[in-house]
């Protein structure tokens, strides 16, 4: 049997529409885009489930189902009727077979339920971007004042110069004006050489550097830690807006402090007390030794439940003043799971205290996944303009 | 080959004439198989853009990849009708599929159901739904693609809401309520009237407004695009094309059984008279017709749903075999499913074809029923009524135009899926533009109101 009956005479024929346009993809297309405005939408809810997030990679997977085009329906029945054909005698139990159709059967337009589910990828930036469009945060304003950073750049002419620097096309310029005047030489003479000059140009400071300080005490659950880690993955893409290069240091303490990769960060699990000055004093050490104040913009970003030991208030305010003097920002996020007392902890108060000396710091109380966002939006437009008046749960700020 | 392929066709219309089939001629084209499933996707060659078809798209994209369905043809009734046939159709399976769509054209143009819908929609189905698509498109281009989906999220979710029975263009409702009747001239009114005859002129003065809709209205499409408050007339013709084409998709749903039943069957009589056909084409041929009707896939022992080909060319057999081919055909033209089923499956039939009726619970376990012949008949039926949607009528205007929908619960006897029914409200109230009561039963049996917006 030969397979390609009236193939061929269609071969001779111009390409017909449906060769060059499917009307299928394009419809496909528009439900993915649909899809995508759908899981835009809901963006921080799905996000914040946590799990989407990939250590290290730019896109973030968020599995979704495919879209229902609704129509009038009966509720689903518990019990329902319907008629099969086989082998089966009245009062025989059995469980449903898979629902396949023989391979012979036409296929009677797809309307069949199976599932299937889509697994889109969507890139960090786009999301971050999105997202700072929809909830309308302000970028980070960079640290202002002079930085050590310099950089060369072109400034000028000059008639001597590094033959390595000779502009071409302005020497032929002084030539020519040169050759309009009477009785001028012809050809180039070392008057009409010119040479690009450089001179030194301070830079902003564009490098940032961001802490993150986590207690990984006997108290901070394994959820605790996934808030705290959902949260910020989020503030380094924050950051990573404003800044070229940013980086990331990650420091945990109980009654002592330790400084650990990313992916060993979020493993940690420590038991004991809690000290937080131990933890400050290791940022204080690791700004000291690794970054100087004026080149860089220092962030710190501070998760814990809270339970500061009493003793150790004295100590913690002085470190963390003087880390504050020297950033940009410092953040505390207490990850309590719905306590009451929200920030009302030792530690919270250290950093009510401090943003009411006016100093650039703030706090907030997270609970949920839910509440990520209203953190990010809380830190990010607290820091970026004016702090607007009741917004979020936000204690820390006036 | 080709040139093989089209001489068949020739000779099997010739064959099939001979056999007492008639037919309004069919144009043939072979295309390649991505096509043959957006046709079968899509219902139509070309038809409105929207993004639920790409949804369709892709689960059967996926039903293909795993080898589940394969296109043969699909025919499109008409004068002439066109029959599009998978290119990677062998030369045995395209005698097969010429003598298979031959049968349907014997039924589209005889079979009463599909013969009066287009008498409305016009023979020429493919050329209209082309030209709503491009209307469509134009729409798209002045009005915008967000503004031209949210009503074919509206319409497209109404399609099954029409009412066959009304004509494709129907005439608004009166306006006015018919007068009572004039009274009877007796003696007595004469005298009466006489008393006092400024009361006797004011009963004609009192012209009623009707109220609208006059009755509950199942052809939502058509009520939606006549009386929505707020709709403008583009709206409105997207409405009215959607429903042109639900006019002509409802007979090929609602006569299946038959009609792919009377396409089976002959295509297997045709093949069996076809004694020009060569032997290997002819055993090639024969295989693939018994995969196609065959009730129950291979490896399996019994099927929870049935499989229309295998029920209705069985059921054609018996009746040619037992009354006739006249009768038969006289049968073919008079029925839709729902008579042919109850007048025609007889409980000798069920038995031989091991029909059954299950119940299944929602954890998935399946129990057979007794036997019962009647309640059979209604379980393969069941499916199919009201285009196969629970029935929502236009009950009543408010005078803000709230349009309040009704669902008919006395007919299904549960309750609408709330969720769903919502989203269909929020579709629609994006074009009604004014607020929209449901109402229908919950899970205990009382009546629930769902609102928009």
């Amino acid at each position: 049997m030969d397979g390609d009956g009236g193939k061929r005479s269609d071969k001779s024929d111009a390409a017909k529409w449906y060769e060059l346009f499917s009307r299928g993809a394009r419809d496909w297309l528009r439900h993915d885009e649909k899809v995508r405005e759908a899981v835009r939408a809901n963006l921080p809810e799905i996000i914040a489930g946590g799990d989407v997030i990939n250590d290290g990679a730019r896109t973030v997977r968020v599995p979704v189902r495919m879209l229902e085009h609704y129509h009038f329906r009966l509720r689903r029945a518990e019990e329902s009727q319907g008629a099969g054909q086989g082998k089966a005698k009245p009062g025989d139990v059995f469980s449903d077979p898979s629902k396949e159709r023989g391979p012979g059967e036409k296929g009677s337009g797809g309307r069949e339920e199976g599932e299937v589910q889509l697994l889109l990828e969507f890139k960090v930036d786009d999301i971050v971007d999105w997202l700072w469009e929809e909830m309308q945060l302000p970028n980070l304003k960079a640290r202002t004042g002079p930085s050590d950073e310099s950089d060369w750049i072109r400034e000028g002419w000059d008639r001597r110069g590094a033959r390595s620097r000779l502009d071409r096309r302005r020497s032929f310029k002084e030539l020519v004006k040169r050759r309009g005047a009477p009785g001028a030489t012809p050809t180039f003479t070392d008057d009409d050489l010119r040479f690009r000059q450089l001179a030194r140009r301070r830079q902003p400071a564009v490098h940032a550097v961001v802490f993150f300080m986590l207690d990984v005490s006997g108290s901070m659950s394994d959820r605790d830690r996934k808030l705290a880690k959902t949260f910020f993955f989020w503030v380094v893409q924050g950051l990573r807006r404003e800044y070229r290069s940013l980086e990331t240091v990650f420091v945990a303490h109980t009654t002592e402090a330790w400084e650990f990769n990313e992916p060993e960060f979020f493993q940690v699990s420590g038991s004991g007390g809690t000290v937080a000055s131990t933890g400050l004093s290791k940022v204080r050490e690791i700004i000291d030794a690794r970054y100087n104040p004026g080149r860089c913009n220092i962030y710190l970003f501070y998760a814990s439940d809270g339970d500061n030991s009493v003793s150790d208030a004295q100590e913690a305010r002085t470190c963390l003043a003087s880390i504050t003097a020297d950033a940009c920002y410092t953040g505390y996020v207490e990850v309590s799971s719905g306590l009451s007392r929200q920030l009302a902890t030792e530690t919270g108060k250290l950093f009510a205290e401090l943003s009411g000396a006016g100093c650039a710091a703030g706090s907030y109380a997270l609970n949920d996944f839910d509440d990520v966002w209203g953190a990010v939006r809380h830190f990010f437009s607290a820091d970026g303009a004016a702090p607007k008046p009741g917004e979020g749960k936000s204690s820390g700020d006036p | 080959m080709s040139e093989d392929w089209q001489s068949y066709v020739r000779r099997i219309e010739e064959l099939a004439q001979r056999s007492g089939l008639t037919f309004h001629p069919v144009d043939f084209e072979a295309v390649p198989d991505s096509f043959m499933m957006e046709i079968a996707v899509y219902g139509l060659p070309v038809r409105m853009p929207h993004w639920s078809f790409g949804v369709r798209y892709i689960y059967q994209l996926v039903q293909r990849h795993m080898g589940h369905s394969r296109l043969f043809e699909v025919v499109f009734p008409g004068n002439p009708g066109h029959a599009y046939l998978a290119e990677s159709n062998g030369l045995a399976e395209n005698i097969l599929v010429t003598a298979h769509v031959l049968g349907h054209a014997d039924f589209s143009r005889n079979n009463l159901l599909f013969r009066r819908c287009q008498e409305q929609v016009s023979q020429r189905i493919v050329e209209h739904a082309a030209n709503h698509a491009r209307q469509i498109s134009q729409a798209i281009e002045t009005y915008g693609a967000q503004r031209v989906e949210a009503v074919l999220d509206a319409a497209l979710a109404l399609e099954q809401h029409v009412d066959i029975d009304q004509p494709l263009r129907r005439e608004p409702y009166p306006q006015y309520l018919e007068e009572a009747k004039a009274l009877v001239d007796d003696v007595f009114r004469k005298r009466f009237a006489a008393l006092d005859p400024a009361a006797a002129g004011s009963a004609i003065e009192s012209k009623k407004r009707a109220p609208v809709p006059p009755h509950p209205e199942r052809d939502l499409l058509w009520f939606v695009a006549n009386y929505a408050p707020e709709m403008e007339s583009w709206e409105r013709d997207i409405f009215l094309a959607v429903r042109e084409e639900s006019f002509y998709f409802y007979p090929v749903f609602a006569t299946q059984i038959m009609n792919e039943g009377w396409a089976s069957y002959w295509h297997a009589r045709l093949l069996r008279e076809a004694d020009f056909v060569p032997q290997q084409a002819y055993l090639d041929a024969i295989k693939c017709h018994s995969d196609v009707v065959r009730p129950i896939a291979a490896e399996q022992q019994v099927a929870l749903s049935i499989n229309p080909y295998h029920l209705g060319f069985a059921m054609w057999e018996k009746i040619v075999a037992t009354s006739g081919l006249e009768a038969a055909r006289h049968i073919m033209e008079q029925d839709d499913d729902f008579g042919f089923v109850r007048n025609h499956l007889t409980r000798e039939l069920a038995e031989e074809l091991g029909l059954f009726r299950f119940s299944a619970r929602s954890d998935g376990q399946i129990k057979v029923l007794e036997q019962d012949l009647n309640a059979l008949h209604e379980a393969v039926l069941a499916p199919k009524y009201n285009f196969g949607a629970p029935i929502v009528t236009a009950a009543k205007m408010r005078n803000d135009g709230t349009l309040e929908l009704l669902h008919d619960t006395s007919v299904d006897g549960r309750g609408l899926d709330l969720e769903r029914s919502r989203k269909v409200l929020d579709y629609l109230q994006k074009v009604w533009r004014r607020p929209l009561v449901l109402t229908t039963i919950n899970q205990a049996g009382s009546a629930l109101e769902l609102t928009a917006p």
